[in-house]
């Protein structure tokens, strides 16, 4: 690669050519502002904040597009460029809501730390703010046009990775919003509630629905009997909501930092993650044997499911029947458990710690419902969420002693662990179908060509002496692709396992802010290694899951798995989505 | 129906919704698109409701809601501003007793602001659907407005 | 007479619906003179001849057309920009319906000298008149083989279709426009790449205004050296001045660069409509400077225009008499800013509707000396920090009016001090 010498502030470096001004400031210690820049995504060049001065050039351009060229003289801090920063932030401050105390977003806030970073102490533009109201017509994501900065970097993972295109920027000018078509809600315009929109927002115009008030309510209250599940993917992610670097393993500390918020009883998804692959395994078997419908796809991502159901409703039969991990536990805490712990089953309030918005939407469907009058996930919160409750009771994460998860949803495999890397539940899914179906041991434990961030990832299955074709895909722009090919009937594959966000779980919308791709990796490495270390690596060797079906389920796909642990979909192309909600809900 | 046959004449590809816009506001009376129409037209061109919404709401020839059958666009720009002895919008405003931005309640007349008509050389100007009209004055504004009235 | 028609010779002496006419006074000659020619040979000759932009930014046309010629792609694009749409300019529309054919012929011959493969004119909405008579003349040149398949029987093929605007003055920024036909909102894309690197469709695109293909022609005929001897040493041949405002002879006129401003409003012009006194008068269009009477012997010519800090925009010349003052005119300018700004970038989307607000307390009587300060410093950072030609040249008005109308802001500020409120 070609390099090129140019100075910065008058200190000489050399970069390769093309480097932004940005990344080759970045490579030799200087960080220069930036706003709506987000590493991995394309790059907008809209916020303006990032401006330097280039002798010879007569305006200030901005560093994250201008590749350095040879002999540029570059000045990052000149009285020019200092009075362009804060002038624009100041600008952008006048046309937001500026009440930082009682926002969402306070000390979390990208924008809040730019004033601060460049010393705005003083506004000089009054505020142009016209207020408008906040779309929280769902359960999992709440918008706020009065924060929004037009950054424009909701609508790019919103089209562009996500490729649903439901947020889009209406208007011209001052009237410049960020909105679903019509300036309508999102529930009204088929969005998945990935919540990748609120994970690269960096003010509080997209965020989460907060459920941390109502699971408060249900730990202080002594008439319920209060159990927490938590996701796999949020042991190596928690972390990092206090400071932690990203992908530290942090299960045990999880555990006791639960029973001193209070939970009764701390459970780990993983353990209904091994019973999903158990239900799912013998369903696939059973489709192969009995020419099923072919490919099967997994079921397990709500994201994924909001999109086939809106937007594949003619792929349904597709999806495997199993309900998520999630909500397998869900119905298991509103039947099974209660039997065996002695305990009305309307007492019991489930919660569930989750990396995912559309989780929430997922625990208020109506078939979710063992008990008819209530449902069987009472509340999901976010790993953000959970991270807030933590510092709210003023626990000293880091520093907590480890502490096993609850029996009789305790031990886990490491196929369980992995659900939460992309890959990682047609990875756990072979480890069981290929040792029932062929009779015998894997050869090998680790499926890696199924691993990693590519988009589309496939491998080849010995099945009885077959060759079965199976897929992966992360993000729906990539599931699309695979979607449609099922769609024409010309679907290579057997088996389809589809993941909503980059990099699955551990990507998901509900996760530490500042997801990059190199987080992801961090995170899925963390993955792989809870695996290697676990006990077990394969769901079917599960002990307590094996002890659920010899005493309760009795076999896998029988009646009372039918009834407890499978669910079905609807066609939603036509409907209005807010039916779907039910606003007394909330 | 009247978007179907608009939709037919252009070829299926994400560069012809201007167009397709265009001419279908043009002809259709109430000259703006409806929300059913912009999901048509996104699933004629294979592309998101978002994508059409978007254009619609960037472009000032389109409305997402319905206008009179005869738009009047007023210049309010320098060189008209200049050379105006009468006050064009004032005058138009009480002929048809709405203001800038309103319909008439026959839903004859919706009256708007235009940037520059490109028509310095002969304002002040105004634009009533595609025609332009020049070198305005106080009885030329209300003749132009009688015509318009006696075709309706 | 100051005015020299080279290519506004046609004017009103032709039926513009007329190729016959247009080829019987030398039309399509210059085309078939190009066909017999290298490529590069052509480029010298625009190179030689030093044509820039006559659109606003004054880029050197050889450089773009090089820009474009070195590509290798099977799709060029070749656009005309014809979205005038900054108030004071009309010279396009006056090109486009006294002389559509001129247009087409430049078009064609910058295609054939840089492998150009699909023409595109790009005509705002509000030009009904010129986008049907641009549609008909292409379908006449097409009969006529000078559009189509093997233009003149030569191997070069060549189509130009018309597409227009919908309301949107900032389609005339190039990727804007690009933008906008490939059926999207008009913001503009990060640079680079360049539009000469990866334009419409991500294909190599040259961009220019109908002014500059109009002048493609001339230069084929006279030649580039004949050319560059016209008008001044950094701005060489003719430009279509837009004259409008309070004189009494309103038009476009076609004269040569290096002729003073005041010439052409009083010679040209006629004078002021009842021989008031000016004001001011707006060079360019609204992204153009404001000078006061003082200074009406500058020249016309870009290097003299870069002096503030700008362009000679489309050329347009907008004379304001004594009835009006500064704040009135600035005000309507800032206006047309707010309203047309794509939204993308934050100097531009939120600096304008500030620049606004500011204005009006000068126009109520109601402004400090801070709010001199304030006017300034923003009206700066818009024009630098844009990220697209409208922003960074939005603001001139109000810079220059700082420097040559400075007292008029101080005098606002005293009588508002002394409590002479309306």
């Amino acid at each position: 690669m070609k390099m090129v010498n140019a100075t910065i502030n008058h200190i000489n470096i050399t970069v390769e050519e093309n480097t932004s001004i940005l990344k080759a400031a970045k490579k030799f210690g200087l960080n220069i502002p930036t706003l709506c820049f987000y590493e991995d995504l394309n790059i907008k060049s809209d916020c303006r904040v990032c401006v330097v001065e280039v002798e010879g050039r007569k305006g200030l351009v901005a560093s994250c597009s201008t590749p350095i060229k040879e002999g540029m003289v570059i000045y990052t801090n000149s009285p020019r460029v200092i009075n362009a920063r804060k002038t624009i932030v100041e600008l952008i401050l006048a046309n937001h809501d500026t009440n930082c105390a009682t926002c969402v977003k306070n000390m979390r806030c990208e924008l809040q730390n730019l004033a601060k970073t460049l010393g705005i102490d003083q506004n000089r533009f009054p505020s142009v703010l016209q207020k408008c109201d906040i779309d929280d017509h769902n359960p999992c994501l709440v918008r706020n046009p009065n924060l929004c900065i037009k950054c424009g970097r909701c609508v790019d993972v919103c089209s562009i990775i996500q490729g649903t295109s439901v947020l889009s920027i209406l208007g011209r000018g001052h009237e410049t919003r960020v909105s679903a078509v019509f300036d309508e809600p999102l529930s009204e315009n088929f969005c998945t509630f990935c919540g990748q929109c609120a994970s690269v927002c960096p003010v509080g115009a997209i965020t989460e629905k907060d459920d941390t008030d109502v699971v408060w309510k249900a730990l202080t209250d002594h008439n319920k009997h209060v159990i927490v599940q938590v996701a796999p993917a949020v042991r190596v992610s928690l972390g990092e909501e206090v400071g932690l670097k990203a992908g530290t393993i942090v299960t045990g500390k999880i555990v006791s930092a639960m029973k001193l918020l209070g939970f009764d009883r701390v459970f780990d998804t993983d353990f209904t993650a091994d019973l999903t692959i158990i239900e799912e395994g013998n369903e696939l078997i059973d489709r192969i044997t009995n020419n099923g419908v072919l490919p099967m796809m997994t079921s397990c991502c709500p994201g994924w499911i909001n999109y086939a159901e809106t937007r594949y409703p003619d792929i349904l039969d597709h999806i495997s029947s199993c309900k998520s991990p999630q909500q397998m536990f869900g119905a298991l805490a509103k039947s099974y458990y209660p039997k065996q712990a002695g305990i009305d089953p309307s007492d019991v309030f489930v919660v569930s710690v989750m990396p995912c918005t559309a989780k929430k939407y997922e625990a208020k469907r109506d078939e979710m419902k063992v008990n008819k009058e209530y449902p069987d996930i009472d509340a999901v919160l976010t790993t953000r969420e959970l991270g807030k409750m933590i510092k709210q009771m003023g626990i000293d994460f880091e520093n907590l002693e480890e502490t096993d998860f609850d029996s009789p949803f305790g031990i886990t495999t490491g196929a369980a662990a992995i659900f939460g890397a992309t890959g990682g539940v047609m990875e756990a899914a072979i480890r069981t179908v290929y040792e029932v179906v062929n009779q015998k041991p894997l050869e090998k434990m680790d499926f890696k060509e199924l691993r990693g961030l590519n988009g589309i990832k496939e491998a080849d299955i010995n099945l009885g002496g077959s060759t079965v074709k199976v897929a992966v895909a992360h993000t729906l722009s990539m599931a699309k692709i695979l979607c449609d090919q099922v769609r024409a009937g010309t679907s290579p594959y057997t088996f389809i396992e589809i993941m909503t966000c980059p990099g699955g779980c551990i990507g998901g919308g509900g996760q530490p802010y500042g997801t990059t791709n190199q987080i992801r990796q961090n995170r899925i490495d963390s993955t792989y290694v809870v695996d290697a270390n676990m006990k077990f690596r394969k769901s079917h060797e599960n002990p307590e899951v094996v002890a659920l079906y010899e005493n309760f389920l009795k076999e896998p796909l029988g009646d009372l798995s039918h009834h407890l642990l499978h669910t079905h979909y609807h066609d939603r192309h036509h409907e209005e989505q807010k039916n779907a909600y039910d606003e007394g809900n909330h | 129906m009247l978007l179907e046959d608009v939709l037919k004449k252009y070829p299926r590809e994400e560069n012809q919704l201007i167009e397709i816009l265009l001419e279908y506001q043009t002809v259709k009376s109430s000259h703006y698109i409806s929300k059913d129409e912009v999901m048509m037209i996104a699933h004629y061109l294979n592309i998101p409701d978002s994508k059409v919404g978007s254009v619609l709401s960037f472009y000032t020839f389109f409305s997402n809601k319905p206008r009179g059958k005869h738009i009047i666009q007023v210049c309010k720009d320098v060189p008209c501003y200049v050379c105006s002895n009468v006050d064009v919008l004032k005058i138009i405003e009480k002929e048809l007793g709405i203001r800038v931005n309103e319909t008439t309640t026959n839903q004859q007349f919706t009256l708007e602001y235009t940037s520059c008509l490109g028509c310095c050389d002969a304002g002040p100007a105004m634009r009533i659907d595609d025609k332009i009209f020049t070198h305005l004055t106080a009885d030329k504004i209300k003749a132009i407005l009688s015509e318009y009235r006696v075709y309706m | 007479m100051i005015e020299m028609k080279l290519i506004s010779k046609r004017f009103g002496k032709i039926n513009p619906l007329s190729i016959d006419e247009y080829i019987h006074f030398n039309g399509y000659k210059n085309l078939k003179k190009a066909l017999m020619m290298e490529k590069t040979e052509i480029i010298e000759e625009i190179q030689k001849a030093a044509l820039r932009g006559r659109g606003g930014a004054g880029f050197p046309t050889a450089a773009k057309m090089m820009g474009l010629a070195k590509e290798v792609s099977k799709e060029k694009y070749i656009i005309c920009n014809a979205d005038e749409g900054e108030p004071g300019n009309f010279k396009d529309r006056y090109l486009m319906e006294n002389d559509p054919h001129q247009i087409l012929e430049g078009m064609i011959i910058v295609a054939y000298a840089t492998g150009g493969t699909k023409g595109i004119i790009y005509v705002r909405g509000e030009y009904q008149k010129s986008i049907s008579l641009l549609k008909w003349s292409i379908d006449e040149a097409k009969k006529k083989g000078f559009l189509g398949q093997k233009i003149c029987n030569s191997p070069f093929n060549f189509d130009i279709e018309v597409r227009s605007g919908a309301g949107s003055y900032v389609c005339g920024e190039e990727f804007a426009l690009i933008e906008s036909i490939e059926g999207h909102p008009g913001r503009t894309r990060v640079k680079p790449p360049f539009p000469t690197e990866k334009g419409l469709f991500g294909k190599p695109t040259l961009i220019n205004n109908v002014e500059t293909f109009s002048t493609i022609p001339t230069i084929i005929e006279i030649g580039g050296n004949r050319f560059a001897q016209i008008g001044t040493l950094t701005s060489t041949g003719t430009k279509l001045i837009s004259l409008s405002g309070n004189v009494k002879n309103k038009g476009v006129y076609e004269i040569p660069f290096g002729v003073p401003i005041r010439k052409v409003i009083f010679e040209l012009g006629g004078g002021i409509v009842n021989d008031r006194k000016i004001k001011m008068v707006q060079l360019g269009g609204a992204c153009g400077p404001i000078i006061p009477e003082y200074m009406l012997d500058m020249i016309i010519d870009f290097e003299r225009f870069e002096e503030f800090e700008s362009k000679t925009g489309a050329g347009a010349i907008i004379v304001i008499d004594d009835r009006f003052d500064i704040f009135t005119i600035l005000l309507k300018i800032v206006r047309f800013f707010q309203h047309e700004s794509c939204g993308k970038c934050t100097p531009c989307r939120e600096g304008h509707i500030q620049l606004g607000n500011i204005i009006e307390k000068f126009i109520e009587r109601k402004a400090t000396m801070q709010d001199i300060v304030s006017l300034e410093s923003l009206a700066r950072v818009i024009h630098q920090a844009s990220l697209c030609g409208l922003g960074q040249t939005s603001t001139t008005s109000i810079i220059s009016s700082l420097k040559y109308f400075r007292d008029d802001y101080i005098d606002r500020v005293e009588h508002s001090e002394r409590g002479q409120t309306i």
